[in-house]
């Protein structure tokens, strides 16, 4: 079973042949579901010129507001990018390139991209900003946006349990990006929270399958830090 | 007299059907979730990764893990599904989500939404709005009806960047419910005692009016 064991033991040996100008993905809805530990280490490593694939971009000092501080990354792929004061200064300045993607066609990009479509047609963004430059058809009436997909030479994902062969369960809204990421890069690194022996997870219920994983890391801490905690009246 | 905010949200929740799945924007369309119709079940979807959204936790239920589209915490409901965002998107792009309630800088009566971008301003992102717009087959606009100088949102033509193309059909402000069909807004409702004249000057774009236009029932 040794060729199927992908545990690694350090955040270093996790990110081994992670370099500059690397394409990376990172799981998380907002800071809901971010891989902390491997966002911490890249920020030590200090790799730059970063084409950073995520949802959101962190907020000041916390997930890839870290990144930002260290001016890793030089274009950033994403949906929503508002809650972050040093992400607006780079951006205004020039230093850091940004796509908007909506946040559906970033979702599906990312799936087709490790699905081995190379493209599809959405309807949308049709007819607004998005779609300009880019290839539209009509089809059955309706107009749609030739959307390019997406790969990257790292994923960093964050699960809730694995098993030592790499089979993921994420928790709840925890999932989000985390599980097409996990098989559009390269090589995927998941971190989580708890690590099973094979056999132990319910085949029913394996959210990514292990093929689709390279390394699982036993993440030493989560924050978990909340954005809006909001409570009932 | 104009709608309050809740009462646009209440008005809204007329609309609910029993079994419907719906998705509702930030600001007004969240506050249609505290108007549900007695008899009425519906399920709330964030695009997040949730079907089936809950109320608010407690300080002791709250759970990280556990998020809305808003990034606010909350607990899923009973019979609630968790996917990834892939998932969720295939709901809403694929037609299966049975309303979607969301905000809005302009309309027009081409069916125009603009929603996320004003140029000048720090442009933080479409987020799901554009998928959403695109693959709603029904869509209630909540807005108000001008600016806060006076200035008409419900327009000829968007002067905004766009978030989607002809895919706006019905629209709730704070004097009106407009249905857009045939390139202009069609007058359905008026908010109690708000009369026809004072929506007609308020509004910018063609603006066709029945003989009779009920007030609505908030």
């Amino acid at each position: 079973m040794s060729g199927f064991n992908k545990v690694v033991n350090s955040y270093e040996e996790a990110l081994e042949g992670f370099k500059d100008n690397m394409t990376v993905m990172v799981g998380g809805f907002g800071l809901c579901g971010i891989p902390e530990g491997l966002i911490e280490q890249v920020y030590n490593m200090g790799c730059k010129g970063l084409t950073a694939i995520s949802n959101n971009a962190g907020v000041d000092g916390f997930g890839l507001g870290k990144w930002l501080e260290k001016r890793q990354i030089s274009t950033m792929i994403g949906s929503y990018v508002g809650e972050n004061e040093l992400f607006e200064k780079l951006l205004l300045s020039g230093e850091m390139e940004v796509i908007l993607t909506p946040q559906g066609t970033l979702a599906e990009k990312i799936r087709a991209g490790g699905a081995g479509i190379p493209a599809f047609f959405t309807a949308t963004g049709f007819g607004t900003k998005v779609a300009e430059g880019k290839e539209t058809r009509n089809i059955d009436g309706r107009d749609y946006v030739l959307e390019p997909s997406l790969t990257a030479d790292f994923a960093l994902v964050k699960a809730w349990k694995a098993d030592t062969m790499g089979n993921l369960i994420f928790n709840k809204t925890a999932m989000n990006f985390n599980p097409m990421m996990a098989t559009a890069g390269k090589i995927t690194v998941a971190e989580v929270e708890e690590i099973v022996e094979p056999g132990e997870l319910d085949p029913n219920f394996i959210h990514t399958p292990g093929i689709y994983v390279q390394r699982v890391i036993k993440g030493n801490s989560f924050e978990k830090r909340i954005e809006q905690r909001t409570v009932k009246a | 007299m104009a709608l309050s905010r809740e009462q646009i949200a209440m008005r809204v929740a007329q609309e609910l059907e029993d079994g419907f799945y719906v998705n509702l924007g930030i600001g007004i369309p969240t506050l249609v979730a505290n108007y549900v119709p007695k008899g009425v079940e519906v399920m709330m979807q964030s695009e997040n990764g949730l079907l089936g959204m809950g109320e608010f936790p407690t300080e002791e239920t709250i759970d990280p893990d556990l998020i809305n589209a808003g990034k606010q915490t909350v607990t899923a409901a009973t019979g609630a599904a968790f996917f990834s965002s892939a998932e969720s998107f295939a709901m809403i792009r694929g037609g299966h989500v049975d309303l979607t309630v969301l905000g809005a800088f302009e309309v027009d009566q081409q069916g125009n939404i603009a929603s996320w971008m004003i140029p000048g301003k720090l442009v933080k992102g479409m987020g799901g709005a554009m998928d959403l717009v695109a693959g709603a087959e029904n869509i209630i606009v909540t807005m108000t009806h001008a600016n806060k100088h006076g200035q008409s949102k419900i327009l000829k033509e968007c002067t905004l960047p766009l978030t989607g193309a002809q895919c706006i059909k019905h629209v709730i402000t704070e004097l009106a419910l407009m249905e857009i069909k045939d390139g202009a807004f069609h007058l359905i409702e008026r908010a109690p005692g708000v009369s026809v004249e004072e929506i007609k000057e308020k509004t910018e774009a063609d603006l066709v009016i029945p003989d009779n236009v009920p007030e609505m029932n908030v």
